[in-house]
């Protein structure tokens, strides 16, 4: 008789960090990045839709002069409501907390973030200040502007402005908890070998990114803090008829809120970088320019939070300095921008859908950029100041900008991020509606502001009507190429091609394991023994590396 | 807890490393509050020098006595903390043990005393709004400073408290090493919050005392 003898296996180790617990439970309670960054994309993608959905409303009652379907005061707290979502609850984590989140520690060879409970704690904090943010809409909103500005938001506004700016307040420990995460983490985690010169643009965005929103955040935290004091308990702080100083509050605000547009823009350009390279399969032109680039925007950026209050009342002499340092930093955005295109000189472009997003970014930010020279001329400000012209000119940057990246990531590392492919056609399709319907939506906003139609009103002079009808019409393609990606990036989940590890044949750790990876991210600590960007030999300009993506090639990993 | 049993957490290679990131970390984290109370510091600097003689009179309310007891009481504690600290690096559990329950204590007797002072301060009416007892408009600014900063610190200090309750429990139980680096990140916590006393002494109580 023969004995049988059953060897108990082990149970088969799980394919990747998304077949490691497949119940809500799992999700809620992980502490792995990669999940961490999916459930913030889940989280501010609903909040994209909710600001973007008020926003439209508001375009389609701007179609007359005398509006069509909303009282003022819903006018009112609709912009407010956009500005205050896609502020705080989509662009400032946008591309940090979900892309950021899923691949510093894969870029950087680690096999988590430094503190992954605190990562998780994160994300709580900003579910709850999005829920105080959902009730403030719920409860009948808030007319107050994205700004707070006081006495208003203190003494005369019938808003909910407690509930909304307690909202912003809790979210801001959210960005401050994975701010110092991520400093930590790229301080200290980094595998044998990647030298902070080896790090890719991405990396280097994300740490200067990180420090800013740990040094201004809490300057906002204390801004409505105070307001929230003196709404709640009647402590005069900001109140004229006590002494007290709006001025200040203003002060206090853009301290942060300045930075902020950083925050937005400087992970934005780490996308780009990335995209550029990989689909130009160059070297990033002038590396070490770039990243002293993007730490000299993170710098200066907090000193140039005076250009917002030329027209309030503020000195002069202020007010020149301001202005100077404004100009200043458009010197590193400059180098950025001519570096990237630089890097595109003899390359090997194709025009993946990533990249159609990454080239829509240059041109936005530039024209972003440029008129934001405009506003930082002091004479030029009292001009525009309070117009559409700021308008256009901040959702340039913002939108076209940092919004146009966000999704250009999101392409790039969709196969990584989800093992699957997604259909490139239609992909190219939003990535090129987004461009056109940008411009179609701010351009007329450029001309209108310069002509002088002020922001934030209700009812207009029918000479701006043709300029709003334009914008509107935008808006509408624009709406079409962001609820396009809604469509065919979860249908890839179902009936996409499985990705192969490295689908754009591009350089950097996170293409070197699986796709999806496996939760602890590498099989071996990786040994980095080159930079970042090795599309080529160094000596040779371009031409050895005849090699372009393949979006067919089927090898598995 | 599978992780109980060992200091060491993913994803740090060693407890070296680990103790130095969360060290680091915390530092980093203490910079945030250091901008946080600027932003404070920053208003009530604006507001002393715009309105110097206001702010001599209100600060003339204020009650020094349980202001000083309480500096003693806060000083202590963070005495109590540091030897706490370093005999946690040198394994001495239960002199670690000792100090952190005296420092929770003199915590809550900061509170106690701070508590007797808000009586008193609300017994005299100078809480800001209609009714004020102080004559000059401004001096309620000095006054909105004082609840919203000292409020602001007890609310830091009682998160503290309540997290050296909790390592001190932990401590006990095992359920978090001696080496774990814990402690070194709850000691420079709760000196920051003292050093913001130190800070809120002078601004709130010492203005025209000489």
């Amino acid at each position: 008789m023969t004995a049988i003898t059953v060897v108990d296996l082990p149970p088969p180790k799980p394919a990747s960090y998304l077949d490691e617990g497949h119940t809500v439970w799992s999700w809620l309670t992980t502490t792995d990045h990669k999940r961490i960054g999916i459930l913030f994309a889940l989280s501010i993608t609903v909040f994209f839709f909710i600001a973007g959905v008020a926003i439209g409303l508001v375009r389609l009652e701007l179609l007359s002069p005398q509006g069509l379907f909303l009282t003022d005061d819903e006018y009112n707290r609709l912009f407010t409501i956009h500005g205050i979502t896609m502020v705080w609850f989509f662009l400032v984590p946008s591309i940090p907390t979900t892309l950021g989140n899923f691949l510093l520690p894969l870029m950087i060879g680690a096999r988590d973030l430094a503190f992954p409970r605190l990562n998780l704690m994160s994300w709580y904090l900003f579910t709850i200040g999005g829920i105080f943010t959902i009730y403030t809409l719920w409860a009948g909103g808030v007319d107050t502007g994205w700004t707070f500005y006081t006495p208003f938001s203190t003494l005369y506004s019938n808003g909910h402005v407690i509930a909304a700016a307690f909202g912003v307040f809790v979210t801001g420990f959210s960005s401050i908890a994975t701010g110092l995460n991520f400093i930590v983490t790229t301080h200290m985690l980094r595998a044998p070998g990647m030298t902070w010169f080896r790090l890719p643009l991405m990396v280097w965005a994300i740490y200067a990114v990180s420090l800013v929103m740990v040094l201004a955040t809490p300057v906002l935290a204390m801004s409505l803090l105070l307001v929230m004091a003196e709404r709640l308990l009647g402590v005069p702080i900001f109140n004229p008829n006590n002494g007290g100083d709006p001025l200040l509050f203003q002060h206090l605000f853009w301290f942060y809120s300045h930075p902020a547009v950083y925050i937005m823009i400087l992970p934005a350009m780490g996308v780009v970088s990335e995209v550029i390279t990989c689909f130009a399969r160059r070297r990033v032109f002038g590396y070490a320019g770039m990243v002293f680039a993007l730490l000299a925007i993170a710098v200066i950026g907090f000193m140039v939070w005076g250009h917002h209050m030329f027209v309030s009342g503020q000195s002069p002499y202020a007010s020149l300095v301001f202005s100077f340092l404004s100009f200043i930093v458009a010197v590193p955005s400059a180098i950025k921008t001519f570096n990237w295109t630089a890097t595109l000189y003899r390359g090997h472009i194709s025009f993946e859908s990533p990249m159609l997003y990454a080239l829509g970014f240059i041109g936005l930010f530039t024209v972003g950029g440029l008129t934001g020279l405009f506003l930082a001329s002091v004479p030029i400000d009292i001009q525009a100041h309070d117009t559409y012209f700021v308008i256009a000119h901040f959702h340039f940057i913002m939108v076209g900008g940092s919004v146009t990246a966000y999704f250009a990531g999101l392409h790039y590392w969709w196969p990584k991020i989800t093992g699957r492919m997604y259909l490139e056609t239609w992909a190219r399709v939003a990535a090129i509606f987004t461009f056109f319907g940008f411009m179609m939506t701010f351009m007329p906003q450029y001309i209108m502001g310069w002509l002088g139609m002020p922001r934030r009103y209700h009812h207009y002079a029918d000479v701006f009507q043709i300029w709003h009808v334009m914008s509107t019409g935008g808006a509408g393609i624009l709406a079409i190429a962001y609820v396009l990606p809604l469509i065919y990036l979860p249908l890839s989940l179902i009936r996409g091609a499985r990705a192969p590890a490295n689908p754009w044949q591009a350089t950097g750790l996170e293409w070197q394991t699986p796709s999806p990876p496996p939760k602890e991210n590498f099989e071996h600590t990786p040994i980095v023994t080159t930079g970042p960007y090795e599309y080529h030999p160094a000596a040779e300009p371009g031409l050895a590396e005849m090699q372009r993506p393949h979006r067919t090639q089927t090898e598995d990993a | 807890m599978s992780e109980a049993s060992t200091a060491l957490r993913e994803p740090w290679p060693d407890l070296a490393r680990q103790r130095e990131g969360v060290t680091f970390g915390i530092w980093i984290f203490l910079a945030t509050e250091v901008l946080f109370f600027g932003g404070l510091f920053l208003g009530y600097s604006v507001y002393r020098t715009l309105y110097t003689e206001a702010f001599r009179e209100a600060a003339k309310e204020t009650e020094i006595f349980f202001g000083s007891i309480n500096t003693v009481v806060l000083l202590t504690s963070s005495m109590t903390m540091t030897v706490a600290v370093r005999a946690a690096d040198h394994g001495y559990r239960r002199l670690t043990l000792i100090c952190l329950w005296v420092t929770l204590l003199l915590g809550l007797g900061f509170l106690t005393g701070k508590g007797f002072e808000y009586n008193d301060d609300l017994t005299k009416g100078l809480f800001p709004g209609p009714g004020f007892p102080l004559p000059q408009p401004q001096e309620q600014i000095f006054w909105a400073f004082y609840w919203v900063m000292t409020g602001v610190h007890a609310i830091h200090l009682s998160v503290g408290i309540g997290v050296v309750a909790v390592v001190a429990v932990q401590l006990q139980r095992t359920v978090i090493k001696l080496e774990s680096g814990t402690l070194t990140a709850v000691g420079l916590y709760w000196h920051f919050v003292d050093l913001i006393w130190i800070t809120l002494v002078p601004l709130i109580y010492l203005v025209d005392r000489p």
